[in-house]
């Protein structure tokens, strides 16, 4: 017990997501026959790839204490656009293209990121605002005509198929490895530059970082920025693994980012979370997600049923959790370092 | 003082651009100015500004409520269903999809109040798992057939021209202004959305009062997708998505700051004919829904940038005026627009 208090909170979360992974599986493999194999694990982590990109992005702004809805709608345009661009110049280098579209959900996210940290609307406001005008800039623009494969690059429509490793049926596609490899070097940036600290300083007391001279406003509008770039990468995702976009396109996908980033354990009060966490909640998400399809008696109908309970049910978990690890690890740590019995605990319903 | 004074110019503001919104409606088509296109500019969106009025309450008190789009397709689901199962009576059945409303908005009631979970995520949660289980019980079926005086309770007037839910509206809105404004109850919900903290010090029973509003949302949000069944006459499971863009920007365009603690109920019925209108002239204009939604986002952001631009202004104004006639009060002007505002607002309902 003393063992897993010395951890921090974030690893514990991680670990304990580990656990109800293991159960899940454990449960559905009873419930559903040939439930492990190749081609599911592949399905599952292929979809892992577009939603974990996203929940990258949402953490980041979650961690300032913001929000962003409107990454579903920035996924649908760039998706859109740049399938038109290919379609029209298929001979487009492929760093460039995904570079199109990363720098075009940049842009969108610019326009987030500047309403909220220099008009200073919140983001709320903002995000529901614009995830229904980027929408409809799509609509308006795509004049009801749908993208579809056919005229993509091969490069384009192969990139989902294509895998690093084997290991029997099970493939490492490159979609996958590429994205978890980006989550970790963005880890590894917030965790060791001073820019993301920055960002945990600004979440967990945004008057605190002002009064410490903390670049406040352009690290709100840098999340932004990045959580649109981050987007406008997914947008390619999907683009290429679907090939044909409708102006329906990443309709909803927002709310999976959030779902995944809080059930990773972001805070959504800011200042805590990580992206692995983050990740490990979009892989959870796409597990039940692909699996409740396959439960017999169940439908497709109840995947949004089941998000809904799971965003609520780790939610409070983690605020019943986080009440006494908070008090247990505190009071640990104060003991150790001080011999000082630790402040009661505070500050934690007002925000 | 000061503040009142900028409150009511809010509403004037409000006032002028509605009246501008009138001429150039008048100006587009020769059918605006009729008795019967005003009847049904409300008729259109009966659903929503029923919602409306019960989201001032929820803005005021400092929450917010995300899911009453997906807890109005709930109750209609719930009705649909039982409707179809045929083992309960249609007027038990209607009792019971209210009471599901109810139950919806309670639940979501008690994680935001008695936990202190953030509004933002329970009811995110809400607005996914609620409509996942509306889904779950209409699948992708369009049910209809009701009996006959429910099709006409939603589609015939009731009074002259008036549809029973345009009376129910139009009784709910002056009760709903008088409760706000000249009651105990609703001075304690103002206090509680300008500092739950200073509420809970002064007696005031924070938890019973959020628990009451939600639970109250759901309630109405229930009840207007029930009347919204009645008015279509058959229920999918997409029925109301999105509405919350809707509902959200009638009341901040009204003044009601996303912060909770001020707003008035004639600011939000100004801002309802303006929306109202704005949609309607554009529909008389050939302007398609996607296009009106967009212009919706656009008013949504504008609402909140609006005032802050001109607080921000104001205050610029009076720090130079300060400074010219000498030292500025200790403590000098506050940086950071919010807290400023929050503090100003919380000075006419504590005096």
């Amino acid at each position: 017990m003393s063992g897993l208090l010395s951890l921090r909170p974030e690893r514990l979360r991680e670990l304990s997501l580990f656990a109800v992974m293991a159960v899940a599986v454990f449960i559905f493999s009873l419930l559903i026959d040939n439930y492990i194999g190749g081609s599911f694990f592949n399905r599952v982590t292929t979809s892992v790839a577009i939603t974990a990109v996203l929940a990258a992005g949402q953490t980041l702004v979650i961690l300032t204490r913001n929000i962003d809805l409107s990454v579903g709608s920035i996924v649908g345009v760039t998706a859109y656009v740049t399938g038109e661009y290919l379609h029209n110049h298929p001979d487009l280098a492929p760093v460039l293209a995904v570079g199109y579209a990363v720098a075009i959900g940049a842009g969108l996210g610019l326009l987030n990121g500047v309403l909220v940290a220099y008009a200073k609307v919140p983001a709320i406001i903002v995000t529901l605002g614009t995830l229904a005008i980027y929408r409809t800039w799509l609509i308006n623009h795509s004049d009801s005509r749908t993208i579809t494969s056919d005229g993509l690059p091969d490069w384009v429509v192969e990139l989902p198929n294509s895998t690093i490793v084997s290991f029997g049926d099970f493939d490492i596609r490159t979609v996958v490895a590429g994205s978890i490899a980006l989550i970790v070097v963005l880890q590894l940036m917030l965790g060791g530059l001073k820019w993301g600290r920055w960002v945990y300083a600004v979440g967990s007391n945004p008057d605190a970082a002002r009064q410490a001279a903390l670049p406040v406003r352009r690290v709100i509008l840098g999340v932004f920025v990045a959580s649109g770039a981050l987007a406008g990468l997914a947008g390619f995702l999907f683009l290429s693994r679907f090939g044909t976009i409708t102006v329906n396109a990443g309709n909803g996908l927002e709310l999976q980012s959030v779902a995944a980033a809080v059930v990773g354990g972001v805070n959504i009060f800011g200042g805590a979370g990580t992206l692995v966490g983050a990740f490990l909640g979009a892989v959870l998400i796409n597990l039940l997600d692909q699996s409740l399809l396959r439960v017999p008696g169940l439908s497709e109908f109840w995947r949004d049923a089941v998000l809904g309970t799971l965003i609520i049910t780790a939610v409070a978990v983690d605020f019943l959790l986080g009440k006494r690890l908070g008090r247990l690890s505190t009071s640990a740590r104060g003991r150790r370092a001080t011999g000082v019995p630790p402040p009661g605990q505070g500050a934690s319903s007002d925000a | 003082m000061r503040d009142k004074a900028l409150r009511w110019r809010w509403e004037l503001f409000l006032a002028v651009v509605l009246v501008a919104v009138f001429i150039v409606n008048i100006n587009i088509s020769e059918f605006y100015l009729g008795e019967q296109n005003f009847i049904n500019m409300f008729q259109l969106s009966i659903e929503k500004v029923i919602v409306v009025v019960i989201m001032t309450f929820v803005i005021v008190n400092g929450e917010i409520d995300l899911s009453v789009a997906s807890v109005m397709a709930f109750s209609a689901c719930v009705l649909a269903a039982l409707h179809q199962g045929g083992t309960v009576p249609f007027e038990l059945a209607v009792v019971i999809a209210l009471l599901a409303g109810t139950f919806a908005g309670a639940l979501q009631g008690a994680f935001v109040a008695f936990m202190g979970l953030p509004s933002l995520v329970v009811t995110l949660a809400g607005l996914i798992g609620f409509r996942g289980a509306g889904r779950i019980l209409v699948e992708d079926n369009s049910i209809g057939d009701f009996p006959e005086w429910f099709e006409t309770l939603g589609q015939e007037p009731l009074i002259g021209r008036f549809s029973f839910a345009l009376i129910f509206f139009l009784v709910l809105i002056v009760v709903a202004g008088i409760v706000l404004h000249r009651t105990a109850f609703g001075r304690s919900l103002f206090v509680i959305g300008n500092n739950a903290n200073v509420a809970r010090y002064s007696g005031v029973n924070v938890s019973r009062d959020k628990m009451m509003i939600m639970t109250a949302s759901g309630f109405f949000a229930g009840l207007a997708g029930i009347l919204f069944a009645s008015r279509l006459g058959s229920v999918r499971g997409d029925l109301a998505l999105g509405f919350e863009l809707d509902i959200i920007t009638m009341v901040l365009l009204g003044g009601v700051s996303i912060f909770g603690g001020s707003g008035t109920m004639v600011g939000v019925a100004l801002a309802i004919l303006i929306v109202l209108n704005i949609r309607n002239g554009l529909g008389l204009a050939n302007i398609d829904q996607n296009t009106q939604t967009g212009v919706i986002g656009v008013l949504l952001i504008l609402s909140v940038l609006v005032p802050n631009l001109v607080a921000r202004l104001a205050g610029s104004l009076r720090v130079a005026r300060t400074a010219e006639r000498g030292p500025p009060a200790p403590g000098g002007p506050k940086e950071g627009g919010d807290t400023a505002r929050q503090e100003a607002d919380l000075r006419p309902t504590q005096g």
